[in-house]
């Protein structure tokens, strides 16, 4: 079945079954890679993007309910505002490690701050608390966040 | 696991790398691949044509910063910057890219990489720099002392010439075998804690490239249906329904009966098919015992005489001298089966070539595994197999198997297609937590005399549990007179002057496959010999860090580092004076040689919930050649170990895997521990491991912190805590 999706400021047309995930879809039609995929369940964020702006975990969202949403996904995000600050504040922390969950801790840490420009620390942990990292990065994720805020005000 | 260090093996093994010389294209193609104009100077540095340094990287990348750390010696010692140097992935080759520790194996592990690397990188740049400098020289016509290079320029005695001038000159040029280095008060790069990681780009904008994101022109999807048992055997399938699913292409039973493939066109519709298709599996052989058997068979083979004399004592003579002490602690321990669970599900990618060569895509940690098991499959010489190794979403042991398990599940996979498509094999999260190869489930029974004084005078250390390296590629080097050192490391060769101490080991059986687990034996043992040390410092009425370094005080070179870091954490911390309402425990562990020691602050109740407020870590791990990587691998490697202590076990049911996904195998949080502090002991020593050694002390200073609360009757001794009855806010 085809589906039309706005991606990117794109708009694309794929073939998918209904009731295939978002996540699938970027990653396997759209070939667009830096979604990831880490349970399925969503229960880490690896594979959050932005639907309509909103952080959602693109494994348990279907694609026959997104037709007209504007998607946003991590490939895109360094053109918003936050998220250029986002990204600019993971480098200068040096936030990664293995690097497979930070799309989505990214794109989670962006909806953070579009909702609250200044966050408290208490802020960060509870609204991060489902984008999972193996690697434990944590505590740079919440300095990096924090310094995103700084980042936007000056 | 145990190492070979000789320092006769490393010169050898250094001077065959270092005598290879290749110009231009090499001969197998990988490297100089759409490049023809660049150099190889040495096996570990190329420059391509626009004078821009390339770092041949040996080492996978799993997030541990070998991408940053082996391209900052290099840059080091040529004299360029970070900004002009970039990394490649080494081919799979163990005669050039081995392991120095693991003899001709190429692979990551042990937390060995900046180790093993050390000599063998700065030599190999500093060969580069000499042969640029004695290109440059001989053009000008000058002496090569009056030369350097600085920030990628070749200048002294008036001359001024990037490297791009003089990189085909040097090329032709011999390797030589001992270049000068550079003297370490010269350093720019190493130990500068600004130097960034080279991977931090990529890694925020979705550009940097995971196994999981390879797609190959025409590949298919293999999911496979495992036994949900050990020891099941796939005789047969149904795949009536999965013929529904849209995008499923075929099933094919693996060779070994292990289970069943099901190639389709995409991830999603092998999902799908896979959970259609129904597997005929003959379960006569299949494991039949639950978490609680297990756990029974290894306390009572604590209370039996043990297998093995680890260190040939007396034990007689230990039982009577802690018999006779003035004080006894004893206590059981038990330690669950864990999942590694990293992020990035396993997975790789397998492709023949149009001359009928093997390519495989992987996150490759042991590159020479799969290297050789393909060789069986495909019937091809080793030069007939490539290995393309791509970034790892994590490992913490997973991706490096002596079986090469999952790549030999592709390789089978793909041999049973006529080969013309691709074949990308993926692991879901659930096959991920239920794929066996877990840390192996063990116990301990330990009895300590103390004297009068507080000192420490038998130690009975009894260790019961299911050997990682018996039966695989590794039990010649990690298996002597019957032991297993990965059970017992970290009670063996620990720092401390304990006077007659019995070390007794028994293996029990497996319940499932097992494998070494980010910081292998001392997972456990740290835990033991830590809480064990903190119980005894409560019966000798003694501060616990002045307990500690009093059974350090011997002046032996690791007493003296452990003593140091334990000291420094210690200090850091405010030991001996939380702020309000709040408790402190300590641990101190050497392991892949090198020592840290942390300091876990609490709040809260056993009862209403602990809060981890505070960990403060000292890491003496020789020369720091990126701190800030250092911290980072101090700041992962506490949160690894406190997470799985705090809730987190595989239990079985009648053999089976009772968890499936994160809901019921939970990761740690970003809300479980509110802050860690890393600091480093200034070392002009070579470097030694950084990757594991967080992991080790974390778990025990936790549980000795939630012991010292008022509240709190005993110590956990057996794991998770949460099993124990405390909650975590």
């Amino acid at each position: 079945m085809s589906f039309t999706l706005k991606i990117n400021g794109e708009t694309k047309t794929v073939d998918a079954e209904p009731g295939t995930p978002l996540l699938w879809v970027i990653r396997d039609d759209l070939k667009m890679t830096g979604t990831k995929f880490g349970c399925g369940v969503a229960s880490c964020g690896a594979c959050t993007v932005h639907v309509d702006g909103e952080p959602t975990r693109s494994c348990q969202t279907y694609i026959d309910d997104i037709e007209g949403a504007e998607i946003t996904t991590i490939e895109a995000i360094e053109n918003d505002r936050i998220g250029a600050a986002v990204q600019q504040a993971w480098l200068e922390l040096d936030v990664v490690q293995c690097g497979y969950c930070q799309s989505g801790q990214i794109m989670s840490a962006v909806g953070l701050l579009r909702d609250t420009p200044k966050p408290s620390a208490e802020d960060v942990d509870s609204y991060m608390w489902g984008n999972a990292c193996r690697c434990a990065t944590y505590q740079r994720i919440r300095a990096a966040v924090l310094r995103a805020s700084e980042i936007m005000e000056a | 696991m145990t190492l070979n260090t000789s320092r006769r093996g490393f010169l050898t093994s250094a001077a065959a790398t270092t005598a290879v010389l290749m110009i231009g294209a090499t001969a197998d193609g990988v490297l100089a691949a759409g490049a023809s104009a660049d150099a190889m100077l040495t096996p570990f540095v190329k420059i391509d044509s626009s004078g821009k340094v390339i770092a041949i990287v040996k080492h996978f990348e799993m997030g541990q910063g070998p991408t940053t750390g082996l391209t900052t010696i290099i840059a080091e010692e040529i004299g360029v910057t970070m900004d002009q140097i970039g990394y490649e992935f080494a081919p799979s080759d163990p005669t050039r890219y081995n392991n120095l520790y693991f003899g001709p194996f190429q692979g990551t592990g042990g937390s060995t990489a900046m180790a093993n690397s050390w000599q063998q990188y700065r030599t190999a740049g500093a060969a580069a720099r000499a042969m640029l400098i004695t290109a440059a020289a001989a053009n000008w016509g000058i002496d090569p002392a009056d030369l350097d290079i600085t920030d990628g320029r070749i200048t002294g005695a008036g001359h001024d010439a990037p490297l791009a001038d003089f990189v085909a000159a040097a090329a032709a040029l011999p390797v030589p075998e001992t270049p000068a280095l550079r003297d370490p008060t010269d350093w720019k790069i190493i130990g500068n804690p600004a130097t960034r990681r080279l991977d931090s780009p990529a890694k925020v904008n979705g550009q940097a490239r995971f196994a999981m994101d390879v797609h190959l022109p025409d590949q298919m999807v293999v999911m496979i249906k495992r036994t949900p048992k050990r020891g099941g055997l796939a005789t047969g399938f149904d795949d009536s329904a999965a013929q529904e699913v849209k995008g499923y292409i075929m099933a094919r039973t693996l060779p070994t009966q292990h289970g069943v493939a099901i190639y389709a066109e995409n991830t999603w519709a092998a999902i799908q098919a896979r959970e259609a298709l129904e597997v005929h599996w003959d379960m006569t052989a299949a494991e039949t015992r639950s978490s609680q058997q297990i756990r029974d068979e290894i306390l009572t083979a604590l209370n039996a005489e043990p297998s093995y004399n680890v260190n040939k004592a007396d034990r007689a003579a230990v039982k009577a001298a802690v018999d006779s002490a003035d004080r006894v602690v004893e206590k059981t321990f038990y330690f669950p089966l864990l999942a590694h669970a990293p992020m990035e599900p396993l997975n790789c990618t397998i492709e023949q070539t149009a001359n009928g060569d093997i390519v495989l895509h992987d996150g490759a940690q042991m590159p020479t595994a799969p290297h050789m098991a393909y060789q069986e499959i495909f019937g091809l010489p080793a030069d007939r197999i490539h290995i393309e190794t791509m970034l790892a979403g994590g490992s913490f042991g997973r991706r490096a198997t002596a079986d090469a398990d999952y790549q030999v599940e592709a390789g089978l996979a793909f041999a049973m297609t006529d080969r013309s498509r691709p074949v990308k094999l993926v692991w879901t999260r659930e096959d991920d937590i239920r794929g066996g190869n877990y840390r192996p489930a063990t116990g301990h029974k330990v009895r300590v005399g103390l004297s009068r004084d507080g000192r420490i005078t038998g130690w009975d250390h009894q260790i019961a549990g299911q050997s990682i390296m018996k039966g695989t590629f590794f039990e010649q080097v990690a298996v002597h007179d019957g032991v297993d050192s990965t059970l017992v490391e970290g009670v063996t060769e620990n720092p401390y002057n304990i006077p007659g101490q019995a070390i007794g080991l028994t293996d029990t059986e497996k319940a499932t496959s097992v494998l070494w687990w980010r910081s292998v034996g001392h997972t456990h043992t740290a835990y033991v010999m830590e809480t064990m040390m903190d119980l005894a410092a409560r019966a000798a009425n003694t501060d616990p860090v002045d307990f500690r370094l009093a059974h350090l005080a011997d002046g032996t070179d690791d007493q003296i580092r452990q003593a140091r870091v334990l000291k420094l954490a210690a200090e850091k911390a405010g030991w001996g004076q939380p702020p309000e309402g709040r408790t402190q425990g300590i641990a101190v562990h050497k392991s892949f040689s090198t020592f840290v020691a942390e300091v876990v602050e609490i709040s809260g109740t056993a009862e209403d919930g602990i809060v981890i407020e505070k960990v403060t870590a000292a890491v003496d791990c020789g020369v720091a050649i990126n701190p800030d990587v250092i911290k980072a691998q101090i700041e992962g490697g506490i949160g690894y170990g406190i997470g799985h202590a705090m809730r987190d076990q595989i239990t079985l049911v009648d053999g089976q895997v009772e968890q499936s996904n994160f809901p019921d195998y939970e990761p740690l949080r970003i809300s479980d521990i509110k802050k860690i502090e890393t600091h480093i002991v200034p070392s002009p020593l070579a470097p030694t491991g950084i990757g594991e050694p967080g992991t080790p002390p974390s778990a025990p200073a936790l549980a000795n912190a939630i012991a010292a609360l008022p509240q709190s009757d005993d110590l956990v001794a057996e794991l998770p805590m949460a099993e124990a009855g405390i909650s975590f806010a």
